[in-house]
């Protein structure tokens, strides 16, 4: 197949939409400095994306869409419901933890369980996941214990997981780098004439750094099979989507190339279809896929962060009442399924695993000091030897010192050195 | 004069700035509406208008190139970098092109551009967010390179450095942002011009550089050298590049010691220029060879470890026993 044969699939993603900060083609173009657009757009922004279970439950016909989830039956959507449920569970948890002074800093995804789970368990295991800092639900899916998912926001270790045990890359807090990752190991992948996939997550703002441009140039390049899952939760702390993107960011991948699709991000079925179509085409040679998952992120950026600055309380309602597994539960229970034993199981089973969290946080221990030195190359450079050989002699002459009474520091330390290290 | 923390003050001299020069212009993410992650530029968009206070994309190629061609039209842009680690996809613009642009059109084109820059470690948090990337921009001709150590420095320093006509790379101590202190609006550049280091603490033992957290460490490591006889003089640096070496050096002369200390990476530091800058200068006056008390040659560590990776009361004060030649210094280091 020649390159120019590629034709990207934009027809149903292109169609300008009535929201404010989608421009058609004409429209006056703004003033380069006037005002970013306002508040984030609320959930009917933009062109319809792929939905299968609408927000009151019912299941909507897709001829394209349908076949892609055909084997999804009740029992297998069961099993999403758990993965979501227990994902908000551990991420409550996870927030509770912070605000008692267990963790330093945790990243909320309230809002993004059927985006983040829809996907992950689209994934066979070889497949791989490059991610930022909030895809812990990803995590959970690939594998990851509840007790890796908080070391890194304790502050106890620099990563919190094997990579390749789990099939997932070590998250990157520099925006946007990953999807450059994930393009590399796809090429890799290729060159190996495997048909194993890499996923690249980030975000909305994301969109806006160089990497994530440079990776788009990349994998239409080389046709790499490599997956772009945005997650679109209409901010970038305090900026709204609309000032990164004037159109759905879903647009911008066509233009280098590349198949892209809009879909509901809190609809849990639509989101596993749309990645199993994406993940298909990458293992049978079509190259890129572009994902933009319509989602909303229902807290703050961050536990630093104060959203009351920036939010529309009328808007943040709008996305409440979308609640991804919500939808489930009552498509669940238009069937019968949601019974008090399910519902019963779920919680005991989201209980178990933030319980298992907690302890788990709560038995991580700083590493040993001289720890700080460890791995920073494969073998140890002389240079490296001695400042651990003499802060080991630093360390030691507390000890030396608080055997014979004397304080640190040549009996003048004032600070708390020397105590319980 | 006003006590503010050191936060305040800077946001105080960007408002005396926008009021000041219709041409400064601020520009980064977040800044806007939330007023910075730091909130040090809480209620400027506010009062001076989203075309003036600019909440820009993810993208710190895109600001800092950006802000060249807002220099090439005679704009004079605040940039703000939200983290230390995050300025790093904005480096090739700074050295490539923000550095070399006056030298390069032989002088007919200006980047008088302020990059400012929250750094260092101390708040226990996640990697990339307390990173002193300094060194690298100091090695860049081209560009100043400041940093301030308390309210009243944060703000003469930041008016002076919008007001140059050179690129200046502005790091501000992250820690020491709620240091609260007395600020005086009108800016004194004959008595502090923007390279000029300050004696902090006058002494005579041992001359101890420090510049910007490190400056109340190294306030601190005089007091408590003080108690034990030992008069330790220290100079804030402020400029790092040029560094003025000047003061230094007269303060060594005076003392015949110097230890220097800085949160950055040992390796290829500021330390090493400054003490093999003294020791050209100062060779015959030196009693002791310079000593470097730093971060480690490692990567930031996670934050239950940072305590051993920076310099603190303790680290100095050893280093300050080890160039007196005192018993409790670890000889051991000499090796
Ligand atoms: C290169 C870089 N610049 C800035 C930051 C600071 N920062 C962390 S998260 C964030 C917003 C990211 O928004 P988005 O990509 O939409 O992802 P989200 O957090 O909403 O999931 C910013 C600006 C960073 N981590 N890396």
């Amino acid at each position: 197949m020649l390159r120019s044969e590629l034709r990207p699939d934009v027809t149903p993603h292109t169609s300008p939409a009535s929201a404010e900060h989608v421009a058609a083609p004409g429209d006056a173009v703004p003033r380069p400095t006037s005002p970013a657009p306002g508040p984030a757009p609320g959930p009917g922004a933009g062109p319809a994306p792929v939905q299968l279970l609408a927000p009151d439950g019912t299941r909507r016909t897709d001829p394209e869409h349908d076949p892609w989830v055909a084997d999804l039956d009740d029992d297998r959507l069961v099993a999403l419901y758990e993965d979501m449920v227990v994902v908000r569970r551990l991420d409550f948890e996870a927030t509770a933890l912070q605000r008692q002074g267990q963790l330093g800093l945790w990243p909320p995804l309230l809002g993004q369980e059927a985006a983040q789970v829809g996907s992950a368990r689209a994934l066979r295991p070889d497949d791989f996941v490059f991610s930022s800092y909030r895809e812990n639900a990803v995590a959970w899916c690939r594998g990851v214990s509840t007790t890796d998912l908080v070391r890194v926001w304790k502050g106890t270790a620099a990563t919190g997981w094997d990579p390749r045990a789990v099939g997932m890359a070590t998250p990157t807090i520099i925006i946007g780098a990953q999807t450059l990752h994930a393009t590399g190991y796809a090429i890799g992948c290729a060159k190996d004439g495997v048909d194993s996939v890499a996923v690249a997550y980030f975000g909305d703002g994301a969109t806006s750094e160089g990497d994530v441009h440079e990776a788009m140039v990349f994998a239409a390049s080389y046709r790499a099979p490599v997956v772009f899952f945005c997650q679109n939760n209409q901010w970038a702390i305090s900026e709204p989507v609309g000032l990164q993107a004037r159109r759905p960011v879903a647009d911008r991948a066509p233009g280098y190339g590349i198949p892209s699709v809009r879909v509901d991000g809190n609809d849990v079925l639509a989101v596993t279809a749309v990645t199993r179509v994406a993940l298909d085409r990458a293992r049978t040679g079509g190259g890129p896929t572009f994902v933009e998952a319509v989602t909303y992120r229902r807290g703050p950026h961050t536990t630093s962060d104060d959203p009351t600055r920036y939010v529309d309380p009328a808007v943040h309602e709008q996305w409440v009442a979308l609640d991804p597994i919500a939808r489930v539960e009552r498509y669940l229970a238009s069937r019968g399924r949601l019974t008090d034993e399910l519902t019963g199981a779920v919680t005991a089973r989201a209980d178990a695993a933030a319980a298992e969290m907690r302890a788990g946080c709560h038995g991580l221990e700083p590493p040993p000091p001289l720890s700080v030195f460890d791995h920073v190359y494969t073998t140890p450079t002389s240079w490296l030897e001695r400042q651990r050989s003499q802060y080991a002699a630093y360390l030691a002459m507390f000890d030396e010192d608080s055997a014979d009474g004397a304080a640190p520091g040549g009996a003048r330390g004032t600070d708390a050195r020397g105590g319980d290290r | 004069m006003t006590a503010l923390t050191l936060r305040g003050a800077l946001n105080a001299a960007l408002r005396r700035a926008l009021e000041d020069d219709p041409k400064v212009v601020l520009l980064g993410e977040d800044i806007g509406t939330l007023g910075g992650v730091f909130r040090v530029t809480d209620g400027l968009q506010r009062d001076f208008g989203a075309d003036r206070v600019m909440d820009t994309p993810l993208a710190e190629a895109g600001i800092v190139g950006t802000a060249v061609g807002l220099a090439y039209r005679g704009y004079r842009p605040v940039v703000e970098i939200q983290f230390d680690g995050f300025v790093f996809p904005a480096f090739d613009q700074l050295v490539t092109q923000v550095a070399r642009l006056h030298h390069r059109t032989g002088g007919a084109i200006r980047m008088p551009i302020t990059v400012r820059i929250p750094y260092g470690g101390g708040i226990g948090a996640v990697e990339h967010h307390s990173e002193s990337p300094e060194a690298y921009f100091a090695h860049t001709p081209g560009l100043r390179v400041v940093t301030c150590a308390d309210p009243q420095d944060a703000h003469t320093l930041l008016r002076q450095a919008i007001a140059c006509d050179d690129p200046v790379i502005f790091f501000e101590p992250k820690r020491r942002y709620w240091v609260k202190g007395e600020v005086d609006d009108v800016i004194d550049a004959s008595t502090a011009p923007m390279d000029a280091a300050r004696v902090v603490v006058p002494g005579t033992d041992v001359t101890l550089v420090a510049y910007g957290p490190l400056v109340m460490t190294a306030r601190d490591v005089a007091l408590a050298a003080a108690d034990d006889g030992i008069s330790v003089e220290v100079v804030d640096l402020r400029s790092l590049s040029p560094i003025d070496l000047a003061t230094v050096e007269a303060s060594v002369r005076r003392t015949g010691r110097l230890v220097i200390t800085h949160e950055a990476q040992q390796h290829g530091g500021l330390g090493a220029e400054i003490a093999a800058s003294i020791t050209e200068r100062c060779f015959y006056h030196l009693e002791a060879p310079p000593v470097r008390v730093t971060g480690f040659d490692v990567p930031y560590p996670a934050a239950k470890l940072e305590e051993h990776f920076l310099p603190d009361l303790d680290r100095i004060l050893d280093a300050v026993d080890r160039v007196l030649g005192r018993e409790h210094s670890l000889s051991g280091w000499r090796g």
